[in-house]
């Protein structure tokens, strides 16, 4: 693989001195592009899960339609639009901006299902207990459902959260400077594609595993008080 | 006291109350008894308006409510209804992700908007008189059947409700189980709390109730004291009914 020496010290010093700067474009971009992203899309989620639950007609196929738009299109081609697409209309974005709005509107999508199988799964018992002690719709949903149905939600949506890590990759192609974008410049000018792409592939690997190890203390923090 | 006019319940075209009239004075214990499908928990249910009759009248205390076909309940009523009413499960139902006492303290913060330490003291004072005192920081999975009954029951009376509904409060339990739910529910009558208990516990109606209701197909067939029900009815559905509970 390495014809001599001196190839291997090349390789060795190239990637010795592109780990800091692809490290620090995923510190600076993929992580609060990840982390913004999935916070919005859990609360656009939400909305949609009870926009689908609830027995208000209109608002149902509002939010059927919103998911079935969202969920059967590619994210790149979503991206792509927004960001190329809608100048045309005389609405230009930035690049961060565009990509937030995308992956939000994708995370809102692709939760919106598992939060409302969750608050389905919970079961009736639990709300007439709710009312017979005099709650309210929303206050035995806050109080009671929703409590229970984020423990079942946890798993699925950690799921989500690790997908969103990766997918964020796509935001190179609006020239955002993420994780992925700035591995793609160093392997321009060093011609070393193989092993900048090996180390960008490491870096993933490194934010992954720090988040599943998240999640599953989430799990186990909401998995504490309840029976399985 | 409770008061039940004319009331009537169907699911579709299943008519499952045929026009119930009832009353339940004040500190009595009623118990409902009879055949699977008769209607008696339909008729409980219709009593803390887990189920919205389709006609008919419910008083309790000084509160009225009528129901008519197709008119619909203001919420704020039916919550301050369900406020009075407490409500013992079959499957218990107790919230699994609170432990015993905050599963007795949640209405009281939630809906009465008492403070957290009053609450507290309250839901401490209950569970220590159904006896679960060391249980309080245990959560339902963690507790045996009985035990989750009577934390149940702990839930319900923590609203100082007007009347307690108990809805086959032991049918769920495993046999050693019962004993100690139905002591619970004892002690309650003869504190003078105001019950309607629907259970297959034909020994509990004898000892308890002030008055026991046969119910068959929707209607009432018979009530009155356990002695004129039990022993000296000559109607023969109750006897059929007597007969095959008592021959199991």
């Amino acid at each position: 693989m390495f014809a001599d020496q001196e190839r291997f010290d090349r390789i060795v010093g190239i990637l010795s001195d592109s780990f800091f700067p692809i490290l620090k474009a995923g510190i600076q971009f993929t992580i609060p592009l990840t982390l913004i992203t999935f916070v919005l899309g859990l609360i656009l989620a939400f909305f949609i899960a009870l926009a689908r639950i609830t027995n208000i007609k209109v608002l149902n196929v509002i939010a059927r339609f919103f998911v079935w738009i969202f969920r059967g299109t590619p994210l790149l081609v979503q991206i792509f639009i927004l960001f190329y697409g809608l100048p045309s209309l005389g609405i230009t974005l930035n690049p961060f901006p565009a990509a937030v709005i995308a992956f939000t509107i994708n995370v809102g999508a692709y939760s919106s299902e598992i939060i409302r199988a969750a608050i389905l799964s919970i079961p009736k018992g639990q709300w007439e207990a709710a009312y017979s002690i005099g709650m309210t719709k929303s206050q035995a949903m806050r109080r009671i459902i929703i409590p229970q149905a984020i423990r079942v939600s946890l798993p699925p949506l950690g799921n989500s959260f690790i997908s969103l890590v990766k997918d964020t990759s796509l935001a190179a192609t609006i020239t955002v400077t993420e994780l992925f974008q700035k591995g793609q410049q160093i392997a321009a000018y060093t011609y070393e594609p193989l092993w900048i792409y090996i180390e960008v592939a490491f870096i993933y690997l490194i934010f992954s595993t720090v988040l599943s190890y998240l999640q599953n203390w989430l799990e186990a923090r909401f998995e504490r008080s309840v029976a399985k | 006291m409770i008061q039940i006019q004319n009331l009537h319940k169907s699911f579709g075209t299943l008519e499952v109350l045929k026009g119930i009239d009832l009353s339940i004075p004040k500190g009595t214990t009623a118990v409902i008894i009879g055949p699977s499908g008769s209607g008696k928990t339909t008729l409980l249910r219709c009593l803390n308006l887990l189920e919205i009759p389709d006609q008919g009248n419910i008083q309790l205390g000084d509160q009225i409510i009528q129901f008519k076909a197709g008119a619909k309940l203001k919420s704020k009523e039916v919550v301050d209804f369900r406020k009075n009413t407490g409500m013992v499960f079959q499957g218990y139902n107790l919230f699994p992700h609170l432990t015993a006492l905050e599963n007795v303290m949640e209405g009281q913060v939630t809906v009465l908007k008492r403070s957290k330490t009053d609450a507290e003291a309250k839901a401490r004072k209950l569970l220590e008189k159904v006896g679960l005192k060391e249980r309080a920081d245990m959560y339902p999975h963690q507790l045996s059947g009985g035990q989750q009954q009577r934390v149940g029951i702990a839930r319900a009376m923590a609203m100082d409700p007007q009347v307690l509904l108990f809805d086959e409060p032991t049918s769920a339990l495993d046999p050693e189980l019962v004993g100690e739910v139905l002591k619970v529910m004892k002690d309650l009558a003869k504190e003078n709390m105001t019950m309607v208990v629907v259970t297959h516990e034909m020994q509990f109606a004898q000892d308890v109730a002030d008055q026991v209701i046969f119910m068959d197909q929707g209607v009432v067939v018979e009530k009155g004291t356990p002695e004129q029900v039990f022993q000296q009815t000559s109607n023969q559905r109750t006897l059929q009914f007597l007969n095959k509970v008592s021959s199991r």
